[in-house]
């Protein structure tokens, strides 16, 4: 190859995985774009749903819980606790059941025109994104409202939980995109996953009641091992605790697991090395996609 | 001229399955049926193609003509030989592929032309150019899926053939829209060919490969049978010795 050839030889179909998505920024725009306007296509309330939805299944929870299971009476400012939980995990569920389909989804395209396929279960993640603001913006209104002050501590507390769950989800995403495009088992698998994984973090309950049914041991290292009780306990931290914390009748430190910063920061790294492990999956089931589809 | 698609010693066999799920597994195993059957789409087929050529890819159906146009867009990747080319490829494996029903004909220009591979400046510029080439502009702000057939399919093309690839490759879609619409189509492919950019050609529509074309290529059963110019393969898919 002399130097003045402009171009050289290269094989098609060998993507530089998420570099590329970060190289088709405008179509990955596109994608989600077209996405939102899918979902909410010919809908009278439009992108309003995506606040109907966690509301009423706030409301269902903060009856069930709060008050006939009397949560609200153990936990001070019991709907705050459960908001700021709640909107992480339908965060995680969101992207990851959107992101699991993705491929299958688009099959039409990814068998007939190449492009970076990490594109879809990217942009699946975008979307959950976004819907995940607005319920930020209630959060911090319903956090204002019952006297918490925004700190530098908190907000650092909410955008590591943040990006930890965005990290683990696009990990997990691609692993699980890839592979159900092989065995259609998986979509199944994820959906089982979503029911089980609300309740296996302290965010319908307090921690201090699965602390005591754990009983110390390597199960409790297990449960707060968990990236997402890290993550939520995190945005626990960042907009419930404060505005409970001088109020050391009902509620305690004891609400939160230790050392949750460290932690927070390990799951930071922990998702990161599983984003990579499922980047590296995805690139080598990837060269069949087309035909398996 | 330097080369712009290499394919070296390429095969490609397919693996279909007749059943996934565990009960029709089963029910195969216990017939004493083969689980799977192979079938081998392209087998050591080699060929280079200079930037600039027009290339005519014959053969019947099942030839394997789709299957080597995929190898070289990316779509798929070959079970043992090496696929290269230079430069972009953009691929009109199916018209409409990249097209949204529940998107408008101006939001689809941008989505499709991103797909094909245009960056944000290029549809903003080209954008004038699609619109007039597919004549839909009425329409333009209508969700496509009430488009008629034609509508859709002149929209698709004409964002197609303004992507600006280094290598395109058409398959199967000369035969897009009314007589005048075709003659425009492919004028402009021909202008695309004489701008230096590599034609790779699938078609059934041997008089319209014909006005396209200079170089064939024939094949038969995954093997290469002829390379040379496209009247002698023509004359050989016609009258196969």
């Amino acid at each position: 190859m002399t130097a003045s050839a402009p171009l050289a030889l290269v094989e098609p179909g060998r993507g530089a995985g998420l570099l590329d998505v970060v190289r088709h920024r405008f179509l990955l725009r596109l994608i989600v774009r077209q996405e939102m306007r899918v979902r909410y296509h010919g809908s009278v309330l439009g992108l309003f749903w995506s606040y109907v939805k966690p509301a009423v299944q706030f409301g269902v929870y903060f009856f069930a819980l709060g008050v006939f299971l009397r949560l609200n009476r153990t936990l001070e400012d019991f709907a705050v606790y459960l908001f700021s939980g709640l909107v992480l995990i339908n965060f995680f569920g969101e992207a990851f059941a959107n992101a699991s389909r993705s491929i299958v989804r688009s099959a039409p395209l990814v068998k007939k025109i190449y492009l970076p396929r990490e594109l879809f279960p990217v942009a699946a993640t975008y979307v959950a994104a976004i819907h995940l603001l607005p319920q930020i913006l209630v959060l911090f209104i319903g956090a204002l409202f019952v006297g918490w002050t925004p700190s530098v501590g908190a907000l650092f507390a909410a955008a590591l939980g943040f990006s930890l769950v965005a990290v683990l989800v696009t990990g997990m995403g691609l692993l699980m995109a890839a592979l159900n495009v092989y065995f259609r088992d998986v979509e199944n698998i994820v959906d089982l996953i979503l029911v089980v994984i609300v309740w296996l973090s302290p965010v319908l309950y307090p921690w201090s009641f699965a602390r005591e049914q754990l009983g110390g041991g390597w199960v409790e290292q297990l449960y707060i091992a968990n990236p997402l009780t890290i993550a939520a306990q995190l945005f626990q931290l960042a907009f419930w605790f404060p505005g409970v914390e001088t109020d050391r009748e009902t509620v305690g430190p004891d609400q939160l697991i230790p050392e949750l910063f460290t932690r927070g920061i390990v799951a930071l790294l922990v998702s990161l090395v599983l984003l990579g492990v499922g980047q590296l999956a995805f690139s080598r089931l990837e060269s069949r996609f087309a035909q398996e589809l | 001229m330097s080369v712009a698609i290499v394919v070296d010693e390429v095969s490609k066999r397919f693996v279909l399955r007749r059943g996934r799920s565990l009960k029709e597994m089963m029910v195969l195993a216990t017939k004493g049926r083969q689980l799977t059957d192979t079938f081998q789409a392209l087998e050591d087929v080699s060929l280079s193609i200079e930037q600039g050529d027009a290339v005519g890819l014959l053969g019947l159906n099942g030839s394997g003509k789709s299957t080597l146009l995929k190898l070289i867009s990316g779509v798929m990747r070959p079970d043992s030989g090496t696929v290269r080319v230079r430069g972009r490829v953009a691929g009109l494996i199916e018209v409409g592929a990249g097209l949204h029903p529940d998107l408008t004909g101006r939001e689809n220009v941008f989505l499709n032309g991103a797909i094909l591979g245009m960056s944000e400046a290029d549809v903003r510029r080209h954008f004038g150019a699609i619109v007039d080439f597919s004549g839909i502009e009425p329409f333009l702000d209508t969700e496509v899926k009430f488009y008629s057939s034609g509508m859709f399919l002149r929209l698709a093309f004409s964002v197609a053939v303004h992507t600006e690839p280094d290598i395109f490759l058409i398959d199967e879609i000369l035969s897009v829209g009314d007589e005048p619409f075709q003659a425009k189509c492919i004028e402009r492919i021909q202008q695309l060919s004489a701008e230096g950019r590599t034609l790779v050609v699938v078609s059934h529509d041997l008089d319209t490969v014909e006005k396209v074309c200079q170089r064939g290529l024939l094949l038969a059963g995954g093997h290469k049978v002829v390379d040379g110019r496209l009247d002698e393969a023509v004359a050989r898919l016609r009258h196969p010795t």
